[in-house]
């Protein structure tokens, strides 16, 4: 790790094929300035996307790198994590991949608390598959599958996270550049699953919840009287659903990451040309 | 064939007729005698029958038999379930004492021993050791000598303390006497014992053992019948040389896990049966075209859907060799034996690191639940060789880097396998993805890239056809005009029926093949037999069309892969050059 790294070196020469004005531009920009300020290169982060627009961001960006299955990102992000624990790994992935199909490795993943980032580029849209209700569109959000809305109310992610266990949850905006890349570097730099949920606007599917929405309608929780230790605070703040706060909501400084408390401590990847020593134990343990 | 003693102990499950039966084979194991498990048994945890089969002889045993000897039954039911197995002579020992046992009828010709198990257990100690009381009197049946249940008990109940232990000799003692004063009959029985130290292990536990030995250091998964016992020993095992093991919340995650571990540079491992497999295939794909080395391991049950969990099949042959959209190249990996199972999981590992491709090593639930002995020899770890392929560190990663110093992760190699860099090692910095991609990982639809890709994959696969040895195993007459087949777990039963056949007058080759993809040729030793048998546990045949398969020699083949759906023209053309040979045999359409 090099003291100079810049975060333009965590951009590949790809252009993004992102519709002009995607907040998922300034969300990459956010992930790639935390990287970069929290002493991180390219050769020794691993990025994991998901599937959908937000998915696009391995290629967009330049380190070791998956695109995966749509909705199995963080499976792959712990795995990468426990098999190397000098590596940083940050994982990617919008608000279908992370709320709908991969819900229940989201759940599994904030309980196993290992040392990461899952950054989610909410836009309460499918975007790729062109304009269908997401986990996040609200109850009336008019859609081509869900003419009347879907009919049911969001997932509010933040409980979710709160209800498994999370040792830090934190909301952003993608246009809000400074917070934003702040509260992502606060994510990396937390000893355990940093998550944060990022209102990453959709200019082209998404009428309602549009930048000047979120504009008129965010919180800066930096702004309030709110100490993210204070989990009774945070508790309150997350359920009680009515506005869209943004910054580090909740963050157990006690936190200890999982692989740390099981002793994984080595990366996996060096082994010797034969079997290990002693592996004849092995055998005679069937005696 | 093995003079051979067949002894079950049968009762319902949660009455501990396992570790019962795990005691008796351990103590002849260690008598010096050859032993091979089996199990019946249902998916409940309490309640149905279940029993614990040995076939017990002083040479090797690699099969069960439909026999019988000596049967401790803990209920009625469970003689019952063996009539067919029990014959004329057969010992069966059971409690006439116990309320539900005061009415059994032993079958005419079979003799009877009423054995107050859980009395003798209660002078012991406790009404808990019943079953090594049985095994007492089951020694005695069998003239072997009691001493030998000695290490096996203090092997299961040492960590009890030296009373508990204690007690359970007194229990066997106990049984033991009871039939030497009671029964006054020679039972004809004479078990040998030698001095020969044999180690008694399962198929799951060969393969846990092998995936160590091989040097995996990552295994995720969710538990499933039969495949959690490759969990269960690798657990608190691996992490002893570096590694963990991880319980997923599903297998979606398991192999996701054991995908990213692999990325990482890890040797990764996951195991499970045919419904964890369906879900698996999900990701199978991806762990293909991003190239990453990783074993999978099918421990097969009867299915389909939930099936009968625990009951042997081999039907996901299928499912391994076409499993998943698209076309996927893999290697498919069945062992053909207990021992086997620890050599072939050695061996998957190397193959799936040499050529980046996924590994299938598909086991079943026979191999699984045997318990067989073998000279620790036969598991000599210094025979163990590890090949991890074309990994690059910094030294040499500069003949890796494109023009503009970006490392080609999937760089287009003559021989179809490229350098793979672990994350760490610097200018390495790469990606890869589901989507089809270009030599850096990045994502593109071009023609030009797209067959450059997909014929690249597919070298792997031919390049490892000719640099290994995808050989078979053959037993019997090599010069038989009848030729039997058969693939995975049947081996053992095949190679002890052809000693039957040859009793009966029938010479028979057997060739058993460990390897379904890459497989060998068998259009030689097919052609030269008059008839040819494919065994093999399933309703149709799934090996028997994948060889009939290699050896139809009619169809010639045009493919196109480029994205693009034949034109007419061109369709026209590619036949009309197949039909007269101006481009014969398999004809790859090229894009415009």
């Amino acid at each position: 790790m090099s003291s100079d790294v810049r975060f333009t070196d965590f951009k590949s020469d790809k252009q993004p094929t992102w519709c002009p004005g995607c907040g998922d531009f300034g969300t990459m920009n956010g992930m790639m300035k935390a990287l970069a300020e929290t002493g991180n290169d390219p050769d020794n982060t691993f990025v994991v996307a998901g599937i959908g627009c937000s998915g696009k961001i391995g290629t967009y960006m330049h380190s070791y790198a998956l695109h995966g299955v749509h909705g199995r990102a963080l499976p792959v992000g712990i795995g990468v994590k426990l098999a190397n624990p000098n590596l940083e790994v940050m994982v990617a992935g919008g608000d279908g991949d992370g709320y709908s199909i991969g819900a229940g490795h989201f759940v599994h993943a904030v309980r196993r608390n290992v040392d990461m980032s899952y950054v989610v580029m909410d836009n309460r849209i499918y975007g790729l598959t062109k304009g269908q209700a997401s986990p996040t569109s609200r109850q009336d959000f008019e859609t081509s599958t869900t003419p009347e809305g879907p009919q049911m109310p969001p997932v509010n992610p933040l409980a979710l996270a709160l209800a498994s266990g999370a040792t830090f949850i934190a909301q952003s905006f993608s246009s809000d550049a400074q917070r934003h890349a702040e509260i992502i570097q606060k994510a990396v730099e937390h000893d355990g699953f940093g998550f944060v949920n990022t209102y990453s606007p959709c200019v082209t599917f998404n009428d309602v919840d549009t930048y000047d929405y979120f504009r008129d309608s965010i919180v800066d929780l930096s702004e309030e009287d709110h100490d993210p230790h204070d989990r009774e605070a945070a508790k309150e703040k997350i359920l009680e659903g009515d506005k869209e706060y943004m910054g580090v909501i909740y963050q157990d400084d006690e936190s200890v990451p999982w692989e740390k408390r099981e002793g994984i401590d080595q990366d996996m990847s060096d082994i010797p040309d034969g079997a290990p020593e002693g592996a004849m134990d092995l055998v005679r343990e069937f005696y | 064939m093995p003079e051979d003693l067949n002894w079950a102990i049968g009762g319902e499950a949660g009455d501990g007729i396992d570790s019962t039966g795990k005691i008796f084979a351990q103590a002849l194991s260690r008598a010096g005698r050859h032993v091979f498990t089996s199990k019946d048994f249902a998916s409940r945890i309490r309640g149905g029958y279940t029993a614990y089969k040995v076939r017990t002889s002083v040479d090797r045993v690699e099969s069960v038999v439909d026999r019988l000897d000596i049967l401790i039954a803990l209920t009625e039911r469970t003689i019952d379930e063996n009539m067919d197995e029990l014959h004329e002579g057969s010992v069966i020992i059971y409690d006439g004492e116990r309320s539900t046992m005061q009415d059994v009828e032993v079958p005419d010709g079979m003799i009877g021993l009423s054995v107050p198990l859980q009395r003798l257990a209660e002078d012991a100690g406790g009404a808990i050791m019943a079953n090594v009381v049985a095994l007492g009197a089951a020694c005695e049946v069998a003239q072997f000598p009691i001493e030998n249940l000695d290490e096996s008990l203090e092997k299961r109940f040492g960590d009890k303390g030296e009373a508990i232990v204690e007690n359970n000799k007194e229990a066997a003692r106990l049984g033991q006497q009871h039939v030497q004063e009671e029964y006054d009959h020679d039972f004809d029985y004479d078990i040998e014992t030698t001095d020969e130290d044999y180690v008694l292990l399962n198929g799951d536990e060969a393969i846990g053992m092998g995936a160590i030995a091989a040097g995996c250091r990552f295994y995720s998964g969710y538990p499933i019948t039969p495949a959690t016992d490759v969990m269960e020993y690798m657990t608190g095992r691996v992490e002893q040389y570096g590694g963990k093991v991880v319980q997923a919340e599903d297998e979606l995650s398991a192999i996701n896990m054991a995908l990213g571990a692999a990325r990482a540079g890890a040797r990764a491992m996951t195991a499970t049966s045919g419904p964890g497999i369906d879900l698996m295939t999900e990701t199978f794909g991806l762990v293909a075209t991003t190239e990453t080395p990783l074993v999978i391991c099918d421990v097969m049950r009867s299915g389909p859907s939930t099936g009968m969990p625990t009951k042997q099949e081999q039907g996901d042959l299928n499912m391994t060799l076409y499993g998943g959209h698209g076309e996927i190249p893999r290697f498919v990996v069945a062992p053909t034996s207990v021992s086997e199972c620890f050599w072939k999981t050695v061996e998957a590992f190397n193959y799936a690191e040499k050529y980046q491709t996924p590994v299938y090593l598909v086991s079943d639930l026979a191999l699984a639940v045997t318990e067989q002995t073998f000279p620790p020899e036969e598991f000599d770890m210094d025979e163990v060789e590890i090949e991890r392929g074309k990994v690059v560190d910094e030294d040499d990663i500069d003949s890796w880097l494109d023009e503009r110093g970006r490392f080609q992760a999937h760089f287009p190699a003559a021989d179809g396998v490229s350098p793979r860099a672990f994350p760490g090692t610097t200018d390495g910095a790469h990606m890869t993805t589901g989507l089809e991609h270009d030599e850096l990982g990045r994502r593109t639809e071009e023609e030009e890239v797209r067959l450059e890709q997909v014929e690249k994959r597919q070298r792997k696969v031919e390049t490892a056809e000719e640099e290994e040895d995808w050989d078979y195993r053959e037993f019997g007459d090599e010069d038989a005009d009848a030729l039997v087949i058969s693939w995975g777990s049947n081996e053992g039963a095949m190679r002890e029926a052809l000693g039957f056949l040859d009793e009966r007058g029938h010479d028979v080759r057997f060739i058993s093949v460990p390897y379904i993809f890459p497989r060998p040729d068998l259009s030689e030793e097919i052609e030269a037999a008059e008839d040819v048998i494919v065994v093999e546990c399933n309703a149709t045949g799934q090996f028997a069309d994948v060889i009939e398969h290699d050896v139809l020699e009619r169809v010639q083949r045009v493919n196109k892969y480029n994205g693009v759906r034949f034109k007419a023209d061109e369709l026209a053309t590619e036949i009309e050059n197949t039909l007269t040979g101006a481009d014969a045999g398999a004809t790859e359409v090229e894009a415009e």
